[in-house]
């Protein structure tokens, strides 16, 4: 059944729902006029924030379990070839079925053809970024096969025709009101009655999806992690509708990246520390299902496992970019992220928005695949991500290093060369020499003049425009530093003792 | 001690004043500042730009003007700048294959100090009131930019300093640890995004009450400085080296042009 696709001589890149289709700049300028949005952002990303941090700092050796979760990670890709084999050997054994897609397209179709064989026309799912990532839902849709999501959030989504805005909370965008709304416009015998209180929307969900769990033959899921020496899969989730996917229907298929594996079950330990904390800020998840193949008479007695690459490889290829593969999809990172806070998850197209997505989406469809190069520019290098990233991930090195991508990859392009590399190549002359440096300041009282009155730079030309968009700039001082220094400032007397200053010069 | 100042490009050319202000507390304290003329710039905005080859002779120009053995440790008044020297500069040089240079950077790099951390673990400034005559009666706020904060961990330096001031009376900042939406040219190239973050930053500052919100990175402070000025405010930004160097008898102003007593200090 199995079959080892090799190294390919050149990088698969991925495919599916991993590319923004316009420019990050034009998308989230749509997104920051949606004030309600900011609003909804402003308030979740906040309070997920303040409650990591409290979870995070009763642990004393955070930093340890975070160096840990980082070291594990970097083996596993090390040597990823050989625990992928020693991983499908056991699941195999233990009497699951092992397919290998090369991108979103293939696995689609394995999934897809399996369904098929059952005879079924409805799937229940679990919460799952890799199928979210193929565009399974819209794929099973073609083929006439519905896919009922039974996360609450993605749910929500799902009714709304919509699509996730964050990995862990894909209806952070909506507000309770919006949710009331999309369940009296599109739920099935939705209470006409329905308030906004979350209690009554939960349970107005609960009954929606209890008669979906107890007839569905089938389900779909994604994985959290695999132990590759037990040939065991985890999910890890809050609401229990994942327990009710992956233990009522007769047939069980889950979709899951490559890089998902863990060495052995003494490696969960530091994931399903570090795991809860970052993401929901819990100490603990409510609940956590593990299994090994398949248990006569109990639980799924089909259980397929599609293991996807889809630019996964190709990730793995960049020795600057492989570290984004460590990612657990906690979502730390755009939750604590500045422009992901103000912009949504929208505005970077791909199924994995904020920092992490800023560089994984690039590194694995290829920096130049549609508007995916104006991805690793989203971003002020805060350095906030990588604080509270559980696995280390070094997102604003990583982000630097796929702007140098995007540039060369520019270089020797017939085009002609751009505002910004025209500035950088002038900029790069002129301050790569003290000298240099020196000669232009002699300019300095032009841009005074040009301050005129109010002393104050209100409009430039060009890129140069988005500084004063909202910023002003003050007028120029009349001298440099270095030329006042090279005037004024008299060398230390013999003694090397230097005196207070009485003098109340002007650099004006 | 003997100390080479790197003034860094956007204080040499706009902020000349907070240079010598760092050069005033300096010789206060009774070392030697010297300025290696041929330092231009850390090269920062081209590496974070995505312009490598276009940082190589930029860093080689800052490695070469502070390889000697001319002075003991060298002071920026940026720890954007200085995360840059220690952090980029071997990157830089590294991607080039000039391991030569890359040794010479981390060398470099590894003596040269952001200003507050060079106050307080080299030189054991603890009371700025006490210890360099600092007074500055006014409202102050402080903002804590990213990479002095995540890149060097300069922890509460720079507060502490400031506290230190006579006659201060520092506001805590709200969300001061979020960033102002500088970021080099990410306020060009994400022109709306950087600006909503800097509207909030100026709100925060706002709330404070403060005359002016003092910091540590020259950037930074034009970036909200600009934004408050665009708004009409009556706020403005001061590096914390012109707050330390202000004195009794020769005070800071906070309105109008800043001056700064500095200079001709030995005479």
């Amino acid at each position: 059944m199995s079959t080892f696709l090799g190294m390919p001589s050149l990088p698969v890149f991925g495919t599916g729902n991993l590319h923004a289709t316009e420019s990050f700049p034009k998308a989230a300028r749509h997104e920051l006029n949606n004030a309600q949005l900011r609003a909804n952002l402003g308030h979740a990303t906040h309070t997920i924030r303040d409650k990591r941090l409290k979870v995070v700092s009763e642990l004393p050796d955070w930093e340890q379990l975070r160096d840990a979760g980082s070291a594990i990670k970097e083996s596993v890709m090390a040597r990823l070839p050989e625990l992928l084999e020693q991983f499908e050997a056991n699941f195999t054994a233990r009497g699951g079925i092992i397919h290998w897609a090369r991108d979103a397209d293939e696995a689609n179709r394995i999934v897809a053809g399996l369904i098929r064989d059952t005879g079924e026309t409805e799937v229940v799912k679990v919460k799952s970024m890799a199928t979210q990532e193929i565009g399974l839902n819209e794929y099973l849709e073609e083929q006439g096969i519905a896919a009922y999501e039974t996360d609450l959030a993605e749910l929500i989504v799902q009714l709304d025709h919509d699509k996730p805005s964050h990995i862990l909370v894909p209806a952070i965008h909506k507000n309770r009101t919006e949710i009331r709304d999309i369940f009296l416009r599109e739920m099935p015998g939705a209470d006409p009655e329905l308030t906004d209180e979350p209690a009554v929307l939960a349970m107005a969900a609960r009954a929606h999806l209890r008669r979906k769990f107890l007839t569905a033959k089938v389900a779909v899921s994604g994985a959290n992690f695999a132990l590759a020496d037990s040939g065991t899969l985890a999910v890890v989730e809050s609401e229990g509708n994942g327990r009710m996917c992956l233990t009522l229907p007769e047939t069980l298929i889950t979709v899951m990246g490559v890089e998902k594996l863990l060495p052995t079950w003494q490696d969960l330990e530091v994931f399903m520390q570090l795991l809860p904390r970052s993401s929901t800020g819990e100490r603990m998840n409510p609940y956590t299902s593990l299994w090994t193949g398949v248990t006569e008479g109990d639980g799924p007695q089909n259980v397929h496992l599609v293991l996807l690459d889809n630019g996964r490889s190709a990730a793995l290829a960049d020795e600057m970019g492989r570290s984004a593969l460590h990612c657990i999809r906690c979502s730390a990172c755009m939750n604590v992220c500045p422009v992901y806070e103000r912009t949504g998850g929208h505005a970077y197209g791909s199924t994995y928005p904020g920092p992490i997505g800023a560089i994984l989406s690039p590194l694995m469809t290829g920096i130049q695949a549609e508007e995916n190069n104006s991805l690793p520019y989203a971003s002020s290098l805060c350095g906030a991500c990588y604080d509270a990233c559980p696995v280390k991930i070094n997102i604003p090195d990583i982000l630097v290093h796929l702007r140098s991508v995007d540039v060369d990859s520019q270089r020797g392009k017939t085009k002609l060369p751009s505002q910004m590399d025209i500035g950088m190549k002038a900029a790069s002359w002129a301050l790569s020499s003290g000298k240099r440096l020196g000669l232009l300041e002699k300019g300095l009282p032009l841009g005074r003049l040009a301050a005129g009155p109010d002393r104050k730079i209100t409009r430039l030309p060009g890129i140069a425009g988005g500084w004063t968009q909202s910023r002003d700039i003050p007028a120029p001082p009349a001298e440099s530093f270095r030329s006042w220094w090279a005037k004024e400032h008299q060398k230390p007397d013999a003694e090397g003792m230097n005196k207070p200053s009485e003098d109340t010069g002007d650099q004006a | 001690m003997r100390i080479a100042l790197f003034a860094t490009c956007i204080v040499d050319a706009m902020y000349p004043r907070t240079a010598r202000a760092t050069v005033n507390i300096l010789e206060r304290l009774g070392h030697e500042v010297v300025f290696p003329s041929g330092q231009a710039c850390c090269g920062q905005m081209h590496v974070n730009s995505g312009y490598l080859k276009e940082a190589v002779p930029v860093v080689a120009n800052h490695v070469a003007a502070f390889d000697t053995e001319d002075y003991d440790v060298a002071v920026a008044p940026s720890g954007s700048c200085v995360a840059s020297v220690k952090h980029q500069h071997p990157m830089v040089a590294r991607s080039c294959g000039d391991t030569s240079l890359e040794a010479r950077a981390t060398a470099v790099g590894a003596k040269t100090y952001e200003l507050s951390e060079l106050l307080v673990d080299v030189l054991g400034v603890t009371d700025a009131g006490a210890q360099l005559g600092s007074y500055f009666p006014h409202r102050v706020t402080y903002h804590p930019s990213c990479h002095g904060m995540r890149l060097l961990r300069l922890g509460d330096r720079q507060p502490q300093l400031l506290r230190s001031v006579q006659g201060i009376d520092l506001a805590e900042l709200p969300e001061a640890d979020q960033c102002c939406g500088f970021g080099g040219t990410f306020s060009m190239k994400n022109a709306d995004v950087s600006s909503a973050m800097l509207a909030d930053k100026a709100a925060n500052i706002e709330s404070t009450g403060a005359a002016l919100c003092a910091g540590g990175d020259a950037s930074c402070l034009m970036h909200i400085g600009g934004g408050l000025s665009r708004q009409g405010s009556a706020v403005t930004t001061l590096h914390l080296a012109e707050i330390l160097a202000s004195t009794m008898e020769a005070p800071v102003s906070v309105t109008g042009e800043v001056r700064i007593s500095a200079g001709k200090a030995s005479r």
